[in-house]
């Protein structure tokens, strides 16, 4: 009785559950082909971007994170662009420019016969309205405007002084000091040139509701879901953009990122991790792309704290560490082992700087010069991915094991990612890992930002202080002759290889990847992407 | 019974004023300042200051704590620092998504958990009842991360059965009426989104499900077993009742109270257990919500989650309370 009684209800669980399985089985085949039907009927080209946050707002003159200037790039447009895969300066909606001898004065011809998405004029005083709403903001509401141009009206270090329109389509804008990186800063995804109508009718809520001019117009936020754009159908550039729909989903885990790519529910992934390369690679229906590396990924010493306050401690370090190694190991090859503070595509790279080679025996006759007494240091691992750092643990593993065999003991610490950030920039860490992706392309956003005293407290970790750097750094801010402003650069560059504040590890090669359809996506090196070009096939 | 339910209503206020003051001690004792965190690696010194001071976070804690308070009382749940929204209106489609991924965990973990035990005890020693308690054993011990991610790539990639993230289709999004997406489907009449929408549920809500289930399926059978012992039971039996009608209603009627007890609980944790799920399948819920918020020291959005999580685990308590009295007539509370 009992085992009849068992059996029946064993073979109900078996019946339902296979019901229900074959019920979502056929589902989801009904499900492929109608989407196949509507695709071919009304061939809209829906691509499905996965990445790791959500954007923060899409108005982008009052965020800093690139998750935001992702999306924001593709709704607005810049007066000027930089290269398709590099950050050389290209026609955006200022056609052409001239910059006077003195570097004062900059004329922009506009672009004509341009409309925002909402259906107001881009003319040269929508220009003028949106550097005036800039202007007249403050650090805490538009922080990026600050940090490129020194600062807002009437601020004693502000670079803009005034911005004028000269008919409807010239615009001039005046400096009050000659900055060379000028140009560059104005390509950057937060100066996006937005409705002026908009922003007016919006105040504060326009980040929520973005009208600019770009190749796709903003649909609808769900906020850490996904944001959804579209074709904009009068877009100014003939046949742009391709695509129908953009979807930027958010998926916070890179390894679900992944499966969500393998069955189909995005087309399309970045963060990707080194060591899943080789089974994309090798997945028919998948392709990878490279990002072009920006970025530098470094061991700071703290130049302040013993036994880093002495030079020759800190260069017996750079021969201590089998850079190539750690860039084989832990970033699979996707990267090219660093020897200065910036990558080589930035201008005014100095290929002369040799660099420290692995030789610990070297490392050990300096230690033994500068009276190292053995004391055991901290080596902070960064708790969080990057792409110039995959995995800050290993890596600091091995160079715990580099110091090791010339003497020098060191124990791995790691704190939560902000925590680790605040005490970096305090100088509480002896050495510590850490990194930089550029926002500009230009050696000043690297050089004056990560190793001049002005900026010890927030981005030079190391607490470095040179005279001579400083020097050089502040006089390559003015420089207009790129030339001359280069052999700044490259002077900088051997006296900070001199002085070792920094063991510079690799220049990391960000991957992403996609479905095997999609074509003419070219990452750009600043992680904004601008997708009108991108077509599925 | 009013009595008693107003009694707990109130007790809950100094219950709540007394976690938003630790949970607002507690935050602002972990390092990390909101302003550098929010402007991030770019931003200069002065930028960081205008924030903290525009946040106001350069006043004493002290006060920055009435302030807080202050605007609670008002209904204010303050505004997130990161995105200047304000919580209250940005708070609800994360809480709908967390409750509907919670209420169908709940429902499959009682529902599979409650039966796995009644079956298990009604044939103690059976081959069922060993398989049951050692995948239950299994249930409990699994880390959700874990479980969660083969889930995807057994279910999800080698078997394509089912979708591994998100809520819906990205391609065809649901119009959120009530941000419960099995109901706006519902209502909107739109069946071919609600099975996309119930597709998106199965693999997190079993992953939420599992160690719930596994802990009402021990406890059921273990009260069960109990029961079954007793006196009416047998009673019951030695009249010719059928044996499904004696499990079923008698044994279970008694035996219910104790995994009441267990399922309030799990409610509550299974909060907690959602930030997991909810990171790996990309769940757009609260939990995610408040793990982001901690990543970028977003207070008010951090006290405002926890605030609001404290007070519906308290209520599911209440309401736990209140059910044993409907269940078991023995039991008052006056």
């Amino acid at each position: 009785m009992k085992k009849k009684r068992l059996l029946s209800v064993g073979l109900l669980l078996v019946l339902v559950l296979s019901t229900l399985l074959a019920a979502c089985s056929s589902d989801k085949k009904d499900g492929t082909e109608s989407n196949t039907n509507t695709g071919d009927s009304k061939k809209e080209k829906t691509l499905v971007f996965g990445r790791g946050g959500d954007s923060v707002s899409l108005d982008p003159i009052t965020v800093t994170d690139g998750e935001s200037f992702k999306v924001t790039q593709n709704i607005f447009e810049t007066l000027i662009n930089f290269g398709k895969q590099d950050t050389t300066l290209q026609p955006g909606l200022a056609t052409k420019w001239e910059t006077s001898k003195d570097g004062l004065t900059y004329t922009f011809n506009l672009q004509e016969g341009v409309k925002f998405h909402d259906g107001t004029d881009f003319n040269a005083e929508a220009v003028v309205k949106n550097f005036n709403r800039w202007m007249s903001g403050n650090a805490d509401k538009f922080p990026y405007f600050a940090s490129m141009f020194g600062g807002f009206k009437g601020d004693k270090a502000a670079v803009i002084k005034d911005v004028k329109a000269d008919g409807d389509y010239k615009l001039i804008i005046t400096l009050n000091r000659a900055q060379a990186p000028f140009l560059k800063n104005l390509a950057m995804s937060p100066f996006g040139i937005a409705s002026p109508t908009a922003f007016e009718k919006e105040g504060d809520k326009f980040g929520d509701n973005p009208v600019g001019t770009g190749p796709f117009k903003f649909v609808s936020w769900k906020r850490n879901d996904s944001v959804t754009i579209e074709k904009n159908k009068d877009y100014w550039k003939e046949g742009l953009p391709k695509l129908d729909k953009i979807v930027f989903r958010s998926i916070p885990d890179n390894s679900a990122r992944l499966n969500a790519l393998n069955t189909g529910e995005i087309d399309l992934a970045d963060g990707i991790n080194p060591s899943d390369a080789a089974s994309i690679q090798s997945n028919k229906n998948l392709q990878i792309f490279e990002r072009p590396s920006m970025n530098v990924g470094y061991l700071g010493l703290t130049t302040t704290r013993p036994p880093f306050d002495n030079v020759k401690v800190r260069q017996a370090v750079n021969y201590a560490i089998d850079k190539q190694a750690i860039v084989d190991a832990f970033f699979e090859g996707k990267a090219q082992v660093a020897k200065n503070p910036m990558p080589p595509v930035i201008e005014g790279y100095n290929d002369d700087v040799k660099g420290y080679e692995y030789n610990p025996k070297k490392a050990k006759e300096l230690l033994k010069e500068a009276g190292y007494n053995g004391k055991e240091i901290e080596l902070w691992a960064m708790p969080v991915p990057r792409p110039y750092m995959p995995d800050g643990q290993k890596v600091a593993e091995a160079i715990q094991k580099n110091l090791a065999d010339v003497g020098m003991k060191a124990k791995i610490v790691s704190f939560e990612w902000a925590t680790y950030l605040e005490k970096a920039a305090k100088g509480e860490a002896d050495a510590f890992l850490l990194g930089w992706t550029g926002d500009n392309g230009d050696a000043d956003n690297f050089l004056y930002t990560l190793l001049d005293e002005s900026n010890i407290g927030s981005n030079n970790y190391t607490f470095f202080k040179n005279k001579e750097t400083h020097k050089l750094l502040l006089e390559a801010q003015t420089e207009t002759d790129e030339e001359k402003r280069n052999e700044l650069y490259k002077k900088a560059q051997v006296i900070i290889s001199e002085q070792a504040p920094w063991v510079p590890l690799a220049h990391s090669t960000p991957l992403l990847a996609g479905k095997a359809n999609i074509v003419d996506f070219y990452p750009h090196p600043t992680g904004s992407d601008i997708l009108s070009n991108v077509d599925i096939k | 019974m009013l009595h008693y339910i107003g009694r707990s209503l109130l007790q809950l206020i100094p219950v709540l004023l007394g976690m938003t003051f630790i949970v607002f001690l507690i935050i602002r004792a972990i390092p990390g300042d909101p302003a550098q965190v929010i402007l991030g690696q770019q931003a200069t010194k002065e930028a960081v200051a205008a924030l903290r001071a525009s946040l106001g976070l350069d006043n004493p804690w002290y006060v920055q704590y009435f302030h807080y308070l202050g605007d609670l009382v008002t209904g204010n749940l303050g505004e997130s620092m990161r995105t200047k929204v304000p919580v209250a209106s940005e708070l609800w489609p994360y809480l709908a998504a967390t409750l509907e991924l919670s209420l169908c965990a709940i429902i499959l973990a009682v529902i599979i958990g409650v039966n796995a035990g009644i079956i298990s005890a009604w044939f103690q020693n059976s081959w069922f009842d060993y398989m049951a308690m050692i995948i239950a054993l299994i249930g409990v011990s699994m880390p959700i991360f874990w479980l969660g991610l083969m889930e995807q790539w057994v279910f999800g990639i080698q078997l394509d059965m089912l979708p591994t993230s998100g809520r819906e289709d990205a391609r065809n999004p649901v119009n959120p009426i009530t941000y419960l997406y099995i109901l706006d489907t519902i209502l909107q009449g739109n069946f071919d989104q609600l099975v996309v929408v119930v597709q998106h549920l199965i693999l997190p809500a079993f992953a939420l499900a599992t160690i719930p289930m596994a802990i009402i399926a021990r406890m059921t059978r273990s009260s069960m077993l109990e029961v079954m012992r007793s006196d009416y039971v047998r009673t019951a039996r030695a009249k010719g009742q059928k044996m499904f009608w004696v499990v079923y209603k008698h044994a279970l009627k008694n035996a219910i109270i104790p995994v009441l007890t267990v399922i309030g609980l799990q409610m509550g944790l299974l909060l907690g257990g959602a930030i997991l799920t909810e990171t790996i399948f990309s769940w757009p819920g609260i939990g995610r919500y408040i793990y982001d918020a901690i990543g970028f020291r977003d207070y008010p959005v951090i006290q405002s989650g926890i605030l609001v999580i404290a007070f519906i685990f308290i209520m599911i308590n209440l309401f736990v309370d209140i059910l044993y009295s409907v269940i078991d007539p023995r039991i008052k509370y006056n």
